[in-house]
């Protein structure tokens, strides 16, 4: 493997740039590699791991025990990309995909403060998950914080939030990110479950299936570990933040009583979705997949999206947990060394073979935890007007329900030139979801018709200094010579 | 809104904010209109531009309608039911050296000649009063202090929206695919039947060329794909938009702080999808305008860019008026990305050629007979209205 600590060292041609280190990026540069394709690999953090297995080969969490066995599976994933020739750049943002005139891509990347343009013959998406936006009353006040950063923060730093703790909303993280924080010594004084009891009645049709998958045991084993550990309060039905200038408690409304529990710590999680941010402003096709209940990027049975050349691996093209992304990621290499002429479809396809029956193996049971931990339609859509929604510019649900139906605003496109909403720094990273979701619900019609945000790139802002010094490419020189 | 018209006084093809002017004039006068868009209102150059309104450094054939909108756009409230988010902060045309001042000397005596005063020749202390953060070495430039900005598909919505509450029928999602005579009457194929009408309103846009050929007039339409770009929200410095002349260059801050950053560098139109790609070794050369005139902007983070799809025309004036060949056609398109400001004066123009048969806002120039071709060679509306 072959770091790249500046911007100039890049080359200026790669047969597949990856971008994002997670374990689908590091199994798909590490297959490329092996291929003896030139490969770039480009991921935002400091070092490999993506959100699943962030700061492995960091990290000052000691006891193995603290994050789980799971955890440490990520070392292995960096140890076989760091046998190959594969080009990595940490703290490297793509900021930019788009396709070149000559039938490949012209990337924009930043590192260090430097911005530059370069080329690749494919591309692999592999952005991951981020967490499902969960506007409350109060989300925004000091204190409060998605489940996700706090593990962050243990990984990356070994920290846990201070002073009295209650996490908030449902899903499998959350209750894996319980037990690591218990472990670690933070002050979980709740966990308040927001699970929808009828949620029950929806998976229980998947549920053989689930008593065949790999999530059982380590599933069972989570919920029982934080269960007789936490003290849990199921059948929360509405939440909010209190505080004047920071979270002080927090007021959960369960089975008609409600409680007010002092916290100065409020975290919260329901649920990831695909970060579709990249794959949207590259103009890739996407849909609502309504058991996921998310924007999804359209792909085939070897993650090829709807532009020739651009796959989306890992949970970026849905979510399949860690090893279903390693797996996908591996697929997403060969196809696109088939595409590259390194081998035929034939020769793609019993390579794959393997793998292709481990994916299905991994995915198995997926289906009941989307079912069951779907979150209810009241954290999707925020009932109460004044809860912000937009946080970079600061819309209200009111606001929004009001624009969709006393103006007829049908779509987030449109919304965007009234409100403003998802039109701040994060790009809709915050809002897009519940945007759609509070449309949808004024105008009595599904998410899927009304659509989601056309993104732009810059998808991570630069900063004008680094557009005006953006060195011209060869290609650009070349066209000036001639 | 039924969706159960399918015949009209009028017919306007595009909704974009010429298309939904034209409809709610035409309905301000008591026509039944039915417009037809095959996106949404504005989802194109009329959604994504940069929402100047400007009067400041138009060709001189386009200033009487430039005027004429001018005019309603200081009222646009009361026209419409909705302020379009439009401030009037003036617009300023910076002279970057002394050789440019000249010309903007020039220009400025050249229409007084021609008895418009709305460009006013300023020193560098006054580009320095209205322009505080610009560079030191700017000499000077032109003011049209009535100009300004509004938020672009905010008022193509608002048209859409007006038109629709006077009794025009809006189809939305709705794709024009010929257009043949039928009678005395002319027939608008869509991809959810036929509509008729006696007259017409090509006001497609990018697209207006397929409905100019349709008709036997076809015309050198170019689709391009300007591109902007807007920063993160910086300390108010700035309240004029302000261009240049000799390099490309359009800039506004807006009252929120995000400063939003243009001139008309081009990426790629793919039209046919509705996708345009962007150019950031151009976007790379506007920023450096930027980094030269307004250094507080430098650190500026970008945090969206993107392009529009447009007509432009060869000689970058629109097509405006009557048809060369047929009763009952107007054209209105090809406004080559300045057509925004010209919106509603335009519509109102149009309505009343539509009504009255002629208007006294001169169009002169315009016409879609300056691209006319020997006869020979074009093509006859009713053989080739059914094949596309």
């Amino acid at each position: 493997m072959n770091t790249i600590a500046e911007i100039g060292l890049l080359a200026e041609h790669y047969d597949i740039a990856v971008v994002g280190a997670g374990p689908a990026g590091l199994a798909a540069a590490a297959r490329a590699a092996e291929l003896g394709l030139s490969v770039l690999l480009a991921d935002e953090s400091p070092a490999p791991g993506g959100q699943i297995y962030r700061a492995i080969t960091t990290t000052p969490v000691a006891d193995r025990a603290v994050l789980g066995e799971d955890y440490w599976k990520g070392g292995a994933l960096v140890a076989r990309l760091e046998r190959t020739e594969a080009a990595y750049a940490p703290g490297c943002t793509v900021w930019s995909v788009a396709p070149d005139e000559a039938g490949g891509f012209e990337l924009g990347l930043s590192l260090n403060g430097k911005a530059r343009l370069i080329a690749a013959a494919q591309i692999i998406l592999a952005t991951g998950a981020q967490e499902r936006p969960f506007p409350i009353p109060g989300w925004t006040l000091p204190g409060v914080m998605t489940a996700g950063a706090a593990q962050i923060a243990l990984k990356s730093s070994g920290l846990v939030p201070s002073g009295r703790t209650v996490i908030a909303g449902c899903g499998p993280l959350l209750y894996l990110l319980a037990g690591q924080l218990a472990a670690a010594g933070a002050n979980i004084v709740a966990v308040l479950d927001t699970t929808p009891r009828r949620n029950w009645l929806a998976a229980i049709a998947a549920f053989p299936d689930f008593l065949r998958s790999p999530y059982l045991a380590k599933g069972l084993r989570l919920m029982t570990q934080a269960r007789r550990k936490l003290p849990f309060r199921t059948g929360v039905t509405a939440l909010a933040a209190e505080g004047a200038d920071k979270v002080t408690a927090v007021k959960a409304q369960r089975g008609g009583a409600s409680e007010t529990i002092a916290c100065e710590t409020l975290l919260l999680h329901h649920g990831v979705i695909p970060g579709i941010n990249l794959s949207n402003a590259a103009g890739c096709a996407q849909e609502f997949d309504p058991e996921q209940h998310c924007w999804t990027p359209e792909v085939d049975d070897w993650f090829a999206s709807s532009i020739p050349g651009i796959a989306i691996a890992g949970d970026g093209a849905g979510i399949g947990g860690a090893e279903s992304a390693a797996l996908r990621g591996e697929m997403a290499a060969l196809d696109a060394a088939r595409r590259l002429g390194r081998f035929s479809e034939a020769e793609r396809d019993r390579r794959a073979a393997p793998i292709r029956g481990a994916l299905a193996r991994s995915l198995r049971g997926r289906r009941f935890l989307d079912l069951l931990y779907r979150p209810a339609e009241t954290f999707l859509a925020p009932p109460a007007d004044e809860t912000i929604v937009c946080r970079c510019e600061e819309i209200t649900a009111g606001q929004i329900r009001d624009t969709a139906s006393r103006l007829g605003v049908t779509g987030p496109n449109q919304m965007k030139a009234f409100l403003r909403c998802g039109m701040g720094p994060c790009q809709g990273r915050l809002c897009g979801p519940t945007v759609v979701e509070l449309i949808a619900q004024a105008h009595g019609v599904s998410p899927a018709e009304v659509g989601y945000s056309r993104l732009r790139p810059p998808v991570k802002p630069i900063t004008l200094a680094e557009l005006a010094a953006l060195p011209p490419t060869d290609a650009a020189v070349k066209a000036v010579v001639r | 809104m039924s969706g159960e018209r399918r015949s009209a006084d009028v017919i306007v093809i595009g909704g974009g904010i010429h298309g939904c002017s034209t409809a709610l004039h035409c309905a301000m006068r008591g026509m039944s209109v039915i417009l037809i868009e095959k996106d949404h209102a504005g989802r194109h150059a009329s959604g994504v531009n940069a929402g100047g309104v400007r009067q400041l450094a138009r060709h001189v054939a386009e200033i009487p309608l430039s005027n004429a909108s001018m005019a309603l756009w200081h009222r646009i409230e009361d026209l419409v039911d909705d302020d379009c988010g439009f401030t009037s902060d003036g617009q300023v045309l910076v002279a970057e050296d002394e050789e440019d001042l000249g010309n903007c000397r020039a220009r400025v005596a050249e229409l007084t000649l021609r008895g418009f005063h709305h460009e006013e020749l300023i020193d560098a202390a006054e580009l320095r009063r209205l322009v505080p953060a610009v560079s030191d070495s700017c000499p000077g430039g032109v003011v049209s202090r009535r100009d300004g900005a509004a938020i672009p598909l905010r008022a193509t919505q608002a048209f859409k929206r007006k038109a629709a509450e006077l009794g025009a029928e809006i189809r939305e999602g709705v794709r024009v695919t010929s257009v043949s005579r039928d009678g005395t009457n002319w027939r608008v194929g869509t991809d959810e039947g036929n509509f008729l009408s006696p007259r017409i309103v090509n006001a497609a846009g990018a697209w207006a060329d397929r409905i100019a050929a349709d008709l036997g007039e076809p015309v050198p339409l170019e689709v391009i794909a300007p591109m902007l770009m807007i920063t993160a929200a910086m300390p108010a410095f700035i309240r004029p938009v302000v261009i240049l002349r000799k390099r490309k260059l359009s800039f506004k801050q807006f009252r929120n702080g995000t400063v939003l950053i243009g001139g008309g560098y081009l990426g790629r139109a793919i039209r046919d999808e509705n996708r345009t790609v962007l150019d950031w070794a151009k976007l790379a050369t506007n920023a450096g305008t930027v980094w030269d005139l307004f250094p507080i902007m430098r650190a500026a983070p970008v945090v969206r860019a993107w392009a529009g799809i447009e007509a432009r025309m060869p000689d970058d004036l629109p097509v405006f008026g009557r048809s060369a060949k047929h009763e009952g056609v107007y054209h209105q398109f090809g406004f080559s990305a300045h057509g925004f400001q010209l919106g509603p004066g335009a519509g109102a123009v149009m309505a009343e050629i539509i009504a009255t048969g002629s208007s006294n806002v001169p169009i002169d120039g315009l016409g879609i007979a300056r691209f006319a071709q020997p006869a020979a060679c074009q093509r006859i509306a009713s053989t080739t209205g059914e094949d596309r």
